[in-house]
């Protein structure tokens, strides 16, 4: 009684009471604490982002509107950079490059990625070990895998060369020609990063409804039928992931061919292994010529988006081509 | 132990930059009263350097401070990547007006462009030290000078040039064994090609001479030394390498060793490099001094007696070798000219040499008992300290432009390119030329 008595007395007393202000500042609070906290929270992250990351891109940017040399002049030319380099024939070979190399390793890695995850998708003894088996090329150094790689595929010394030879086969001069050099460095990046991409496919199977399957079992789909109809549509989201994040890490390749030529920035004699990367880290650092390098950067940043964008509409068609 | 040492270096070096950089707009203050008088005011300078010895001034340093209580060296091998870590660090501590240490070494490689960076440099006449003139050849002093001839670096060592080979190839070969037999055969670059085509001829399974670069670049100074003293740029920073007689006599002679098979495919510094000078791959390098510990390092105990060491054809030859200069940016550059000219002296160079075995530039420190008779026991005993100190003697001074260094990676990448027969012989003058345009185009 006493308490409903209270609950029904407090509004009457309100209006006269001196509690009002404070009332009012601890509304203020709850308000402040609803629509800013959050904001206060996510800060950090975005504050060290525009620190570290806008304010890069942005003067990146403006940096690439200069003839900007280090130790040197600074001096606004507008899109002068950009004019260079499209019609610049060396820049267009490491264009070219790039997108051999990330077609080359790519396609083959995805593919060979999803076929392991699907057998390791199987029950069979041992298979936790395997399973973590395929991710330990992860966790090798990039550039150890470059070095060793590089010796294997060495023209006189190496091993590749060595082995082809057993059959007869001439030793390859792995660093002359595009093609060759290209499958090198590709093997490299497929070595390092299909066990990765397996792991994250497998992760993405098993949470595939079982019941798709034995349904399909009942109609009498046969297992290939089913990896191809069930499994890969299924699989849809996850695989534009590892397309999005394959494009980002191939189109911006340098460890790798740097290493394949002793870690030199030229991709070999006529620049036949050169990435655009590597073009832009010999810009400023062998030419000290900034703006070209930023010019570039930007020009790399604008390939990825195009070619994201395009892989991202042929994935997207998995589903319909069903 | 090694990486425990470099970090540590690395943070005492970090330490010492913010350190400067703290200090100095309070010196700046101080240092306008005082510049008159090199009182007793207690002063730091800072000395970088690069490899992975580093300059072997630690005792020189300890000396110094010693004789100048009031000065404390730090005294840094800052890293051993020259190409990659110290150059464009140093460089951009130059352009960014602090940062860099009071005495600063740099090397042959970039030497061109650091010297066109004029006002980045303390004139170091200023304070006394182009009476050091007579204390170097002609050449290493001409180097440690800026375009507009200030002089701004004074040389410590130099890496002459003398050419390894393997006794046991050229006894396969059928060629003579004895270096002064050897050197006799190649006194000329004919001899040195009829040495080439019988060691072709002999059927041997190994290159003669492991790579294009060396030897081109040994010609090229010559003739270049021979001639007006310029090859990739005059004197105006033109890019002349198309129009210049001593390059393509350098190129022509490429492409002929080439043609007659004798050239390999190891390319400097690589994995198949390494390997062919341990198996056996060629019979023949360039060698500067320093070359000497790489070649044992990597050709191992088992390949003892069988590299040797002769003259190069034409004697003269050189890779390598430093400069000690101050940045304008320093706050004692008074005291820092002083430290560089103690640290560069004959006597100096000879400490250097004894405690890294780095050779010296000075001809009075070369002709010390301690250096020109000095002999290597991994190459027969072969007379290094003369070889070498013939090879720089006799060396012609050469103009570097700003974009030598750049242009001179791009250019050999095309005589890979000869070897390796991406290009054919008609191909390959363009390609050289253009590949050297390309670099001055994208360098603005």
């Amino acid at each position: 009684m006493k308490t409903a008595e209270r609950v029904a007395s407090e509004p009457q007393a309100q209006p006269a009471s001196p509690v009002r202000p404070r009332n009012r500042f601890r509304r203020f609070l709850s308000l402040v604490d609803l629509k800013a906290s959050p904001y206060l929270l996510v800060s950090p992250y975005f504050i060290l982002f525009l620190i570290f990351g806008a304010f890069p891109l942005g003067f990146t940017l403006w940096v690439s509107l200069h003839d900007w040399q280090l130790a040197g002049d600074k001096e606004w030319i507008g899109l002068d950079n950009y004019q260079f380099l499209l019609t610049n024939e060396r820049f267009r070979m490491t264009v070219v490059n790039t997108i051999g190399m990330f077609v080359l390793a790519t396609v083959p890695q995805l593919l060979l990625a999803l076929m392991v995850a699907n057998a390791l998708n199987k029950r069979f003894r041992g298979r936790l070990l395997i399973r973590l088996g395929v991710l330990i090329p992860m966790v090798t150094s990039v550039v150890a895998v470059a070095i060793v790689f590089s010796q294997i595929y060495g023209t006189k010394y190496g091993m590749v060369n060595w082995f082809l030879g057993n059959f007869g086969v001439d030793p390859i001069d792995w660093r002359k020609t595009s093609l060759a050099s290209w499958v090198a460095i590709s093997s490299m990046v497929d070595w390092r990063w299909t066990g990765y991409n397996a792991i994250i496919y497998l992760a993405a199977m098993q949470a595939i409804p079982r019941v798709l399957y034995e349904a399909a079992t009942v109609d009498g789909a046969s297992s290939r039928r089913q990896f191809w109809h069930i499994t890969v549509p299924q699989l849809k989201p996850v695989i534009i992931f590892t397309v999005f994040i394959s494009t980002i890490g191939g189109l911006t390749l340098f460890a790798e061919p740097m290493m394949f030529n002793s870690g030199r920035l030229d991709g070999g004699t006529t620049g036949q292994f050169q990435t655009v990367a590597m073009y832009i880290v010999q810009a400023f650092r062998e030419r000290n010529n900034y703006g070209l390098a930023a010019a570039a950067a930007w020009l790399l940043f604008a390939l990825i988006v195009v070619i994201a964008l395009a892989n991202y509409l042929v994935v997207n068609r998995i589903r319909e081509s069903r | 132990m090694i990486s425990k040492a470099a970090r540590r270096t690395k943070l005492r070096w970090l330490v010492g930059v913010a350190a400067i950089a703290l200090l100095a707009p309070a010196c700046g203050g101080d240092d306008d009263s005082s510049s008159g008088s090199s009182s007793d005011e207690p002063v730091t300078l800072t000395v970088n350097v690069f490899g992975g010895d580093g300059f072997g001034y630690d005792n020189l340093v300890k000396q110094y401070e010693q004789q100048h209580p009031n000065i404390t060296v730090d005294y840094n091998v800052v890293t051993d990547d020259y190409d990659n870590e110290y150059r464009p660090q140093l460089i951009q501590q130059l352009d960014a007006g602090s940062g860099a240490g009071d005495v600063v070494a740099i090397e042959e490689q970039g030497v061109g462009q650091m010297m066109s960076m004029d006002d980045a440099w303390v004139d170091l006449s200023d304070y006394g030290l182009d009476s050091r003139e007579s204390d170097y050849p002609a050449w290493k002093w001409d180097l440690g000078h800026t375009n507009d001839g200030k002089l701004a670096g004074l040389g410590t060592d130099v890496g002459g040039m003398a050419m390894c080979y393997r006794t046991d190839l050229f006894k396969q070969a059928g060629l003579p064994t004895n270096r002064d037999q050897v050197a006799a055969m190649w006194q000329d670059w004919d001899g040195f090609t009829q040495t080439a085509q019988k060691f072709v001829d002999s059927g041997v399974d190994s290159a003669f001479i492991d790579s294009p670069n060396q030897i081109y670049n040994i010609r090229l100074v010559q003739e270049a030394g021979n001639g007006d003293g310029t090859s990739y740029f005059d004197r105006d920073n033109n890019y002349i390498l198309a129009d210049s007689p001593a390059v393509k006599t350098a190129f022509d002679y490429v492409l002929q060793l080439n043609d007659m098979g004798a050239i390999g495919k190891f390319q400097n510094w690589t994995d198949e490099w390494n390997v062919a000078m341990e198996a056996g791959g060629f019979a023949t390098m360039g060698c500067p001094a320093w070359m000497a510990g790489v070649i044992e390092s990597t050709s191992g105990k088992q390949n003892a007696g069988n590299w040797d060491m002769a003259p190069v054809p034409g004697v003269s030859g050189n890779w390598g070798g430093s400069w000690l200069a101050v940045p304008a940016q320093s706050d004692h550059p008074e005291e820092a000219a002083a430290l560089a000219d103690f640290l560069t002296q004959p006597s100096s160079q000879l400490a250097a040499y004894k405690a890294i075995s780095v050779f010296p530039s000075a001809p009075e420190a070369q002709q010390n008992p301690a250096v020109a008779d000095s002999k290597n026991a991994y190459f027969n005993d072969a007379p290094v300290g003369q070889i070498i100190s013939d090879s720089i003697t006799s060396f012609q001074p050469v103009y570097y432009g700003e974009l030598h260094s750049a242009v001179r990676a791009a250019v050999e990448d095309v005589l890979y390119g000869v070897v390796e027969g991406t290009y054919s012989d008609d191909e390959a003058w363009d390609a050289f030329v253009s590949a050297g345009q390309e670099v001055v185009d994208t360098s603005g």
